[in-house]
């Protein structure tokens, strides 16, 4: 909603995301401190960022599956195992360049997306649920008993590099994961806008109407499922290339609930809401639950040494559940509501 | 031959355990269209609870599962009043996040509460096999199946001659009609999710004694049952215990047969194969309602 008295005076204006000049400096200062970050945190936190970047292009792919198309998929991880296989198997065993084997392997997962994507052409809902929980676990068990793979044993992965240079360090990696984010997200963001996305969520909203008025639906089913592993996919390639080191059990269906998990918490079906659920989440997870945890271990003598990993979980499912029933909307509406009441201060009305 | 005939025995057996599992998840879904992904997971920290009852606190087994039964009424009635009666209306997606989220809340407790141990449920059952030619079937697995058949029988004893039940049928069918004939919906969910906890727990109980008690029984609930129930149809309850054997025959013979050729494990993913088959034939099972769909 746009506040009264401005109105739009040229086609760009209309479709600029970016409106104010506020805004351009707002943008320009995150766009620094994300540069400069690594300058003044430490390597714990740059590590943190990264795996947030990855994790945040699996779950704005999942979201313009689920959040924009409506077609559940509860199988996004099984969809970066894909990713982190074939970008490890190309440029481990192939020899290809990483800037060739990423797309390749955004392709690849987007491709094996599509097999397990088609039951939704005939089916929906809980039906649908159920034919991508079966791609998380038959997958992985695809994976696990590949023995050129590596099997049970995992797979070390070379760093990747561009040209002659090598993404080795922690530093160097988090830029290149800074640089995809940023074009996945805007690429996520802009999608919504075009007719393609109205199309996906004509088709969320109700998809046989939408059939009705013209609406494709075998090839915009397909085509969510598609681009949503695709982004899985390059994912994938990142966490093979950031860990060096992949292992089948990295890959759970646990994971892909919490992505699920992160697009509820933000909101469902905004771009916003998929960043802020998944950055929300991972810092919750990764910086607040060993906290919680250390104090939990002070004071009970009875948990024991897995305490860390059963906080966490218990801390992501107990917030989700409470986003569920409390605001289903998400984070992304908390945003709103709060920028709404800023530009109406202080007339409320 | 009589190898075939051991897998195949087995396997029925073992999908007895799965169809009451499948039973508890179209109990709900009948009543509520909720599909509870989380009724492994409640199966799993249930018998967690009996093993603790039995073992760490030296009750005897009889008195540790009629507590577990109670716990399970009880934590189906708060669980149903508190996290899934504020989610009616909600998209599907937001259900199977509850559910999900739910289960992997029980996970997190369970491992917080007795660690990732494996441990052995106390004998309740008697150890002698029984013999019937060239088969063999340990007498647990025969208690078991009886279990379940039992439970089947009384609950559609139950459904077809009470009151009560036939209220819950008619819930399933159409709430309004229900409502206007004086029944409480609100209340059936609540029955059915006690019920089917405690169907989840017996379960639970019986395939902890088969097996052991570890929270790798979580994955009862989405790797056996849902195949089951897709099998049987969502909404059928003959159908998820039908559901439940084919599940359990596929299992033990397919993975009887196969397992040696890949190199184990097959007969984990074979249920989901089968679900998969399922979905692109009939997704509406073998005795599930085709819905007709208006705009």
């Amino acid at each position: 909603m746009r506040p009264a008295g401005i109105y739009d005076t040229s086609y760009a204006k209309d479709l600029a995301i970016v409106r104010t000049r506020l805004q351009w400096i707002l943008l320009a200062a995150f766009l620094a401190l994300l540069i400069s970050l690594p300058l003044f945190m430490g390597r714990n936190w740059i590590g943190t960022f990264s795996l947030t970047g990855i994790v945040l292009i699996a779950v704005l792919g999942l979201h313009i599956t689920t959040g924009l198309c409506g077609q559940i998929n509860l199988g996004q991880t099984s969809f970066m195992a894909v990713g982190a296989y074939t970008s490890a198997a190309l440029t481990a065993k192939v020899g290809l360049p990483f800037l060739l084997a990423l797309p390749i392997a955004g392709i690849m997962a987007g491709m094996v997306g599509l097999i397990f994507g088609a039951p939704s052409l005939k089916i929906k809902g809980f039906y649908l649920a159920m034919s991508t929980l079966a791609a998380q676990f038959i997958l992985v068990w695809i994976i696990l008993h590949t023995n050129s793979l590596g099997g049970a044993i995992g797979m070390n992965v070379p760093y990747a590099s561009i040209g002659g240079f090598s993404f080795d360090s922690d530093t160097k990696m988090y830029y290149l994961i800074i640089a995809l984010v940023l074009i996945a997200g805007l690429a996520a963001l802009n999608l919504t806008r075009t007719r393609t996305g109205r199309a996906f969520t004509a088709i969320r909203d109700n998809d046989l109407a939408a059939e009705v008025m013209g609406i494709n639906l075998f090839y915009y089913k397909l085509l969510a499922f598609f681009i949503g592993c695709l982004y899985a996919g390059i994912a994938g390639s990142l966490w093979a290339h950031y860990f060096s080191y992949i292992q089948p059990l990295q890959f759970t269906l646990k994971n892909s609930a919490w992505y699920l998990g992160m697009i509820i918490v933000g909101g469902a079906g905004s771009t916003l809401g998929a960043v802020l659920g998944t950055v929300s989440i991972n810092l919750l997870d990764t910086k607040f639950a060993p906290f919680v945890s250390g104090v939990l271990t002070q004071y009970l003598p009875l948990v024991r040494s897995n305490v860390t990993y059963a906080t966490g979980t218990i801390l992501f499912a107990l917030v989700i559940l409470i986003f569920l029933i409390k605001q289903p909307r998400g984070l992304a509406h908390w945003w709103q509501i709060i920028k709404t009441s800023y530009r109406l201060w202080p007339y409320g009305y | 031959m009589d190898l075939f005939l051991q897998f195949f025995a087995n396997g029925i057996m073992t999908g007895g355990i799965y169809g009451l599992v499948a039973l508890g998840l179209v109990l709900i879904y009948k009543s509520s269209r909720v599909l509870n992904l989380a009724q492994g997971f409640f199966l799993m920290i249930l018998a967690w609870l009996a093993w603790s009852f039995a073992v760490q606190f030296g009750l005897p087994m009889w008195l540790s599962i009629l507590l577990v039964l109670a716990v399970s009424v009880i934590t189906g009635l708060l669980v149903e009043r508190f996290i899934l009666r504020p989610l009616i209306g909600q998209p599907i997606l937001a259900i199977i996040v509850v559910t999900l989220a739910l289960g992997y809340l029980l996970e997190g407790i369970s491992i917080m509460a007795w660690g990732a141990d494996t441990k052995g449920m106390p004998k309740f059952i008697p150890d002698e096999a029984f013999r019937i030619g060239s088969v063999t079937i340990a007498q647990q697995y025969v208690w078991a199946f009886a279990t379940a058949i039992v439970l089947f029988v009384l609950l559609l004893l139950f459904f077809r001659y009470t009151k009560w039940g036939l209220g819950m049928q008619i819930v399933s069918e159409d709430q309004q009609v229900a409502r206007s004939m004086g029944i409480s919906v609100k209340n059936v969910f609540a029955q059915t999710w006690a019920f089917s906890l405690v169907m989840a727990a017996m379960a639970g109980i019986l395939y902890a004694s088969l097996h052991a008690v570890t929270n790798f029984n979580a994955l009862i609930g989405l790797n056996k049952a849902l195949p089951a129930i897709l099998l049987g149809g969502l909404e059928s309850l003959p159908g998820a215990l039908v559901g439940g054997l084919i599940v359990g025959i596929f299992e033990s013979v397919g993975g009887g047969y196969i397992d040696p050729l890949v190199g184990g494990g097959f007969s984990d993913v074979i249920p989901l194969v089968l679900m998969l088959i399922i979905l692109l034939i009939r997704p509406s099972g073998i005795f599930g309602w085709q819905r007709i769909e208006r705009i």
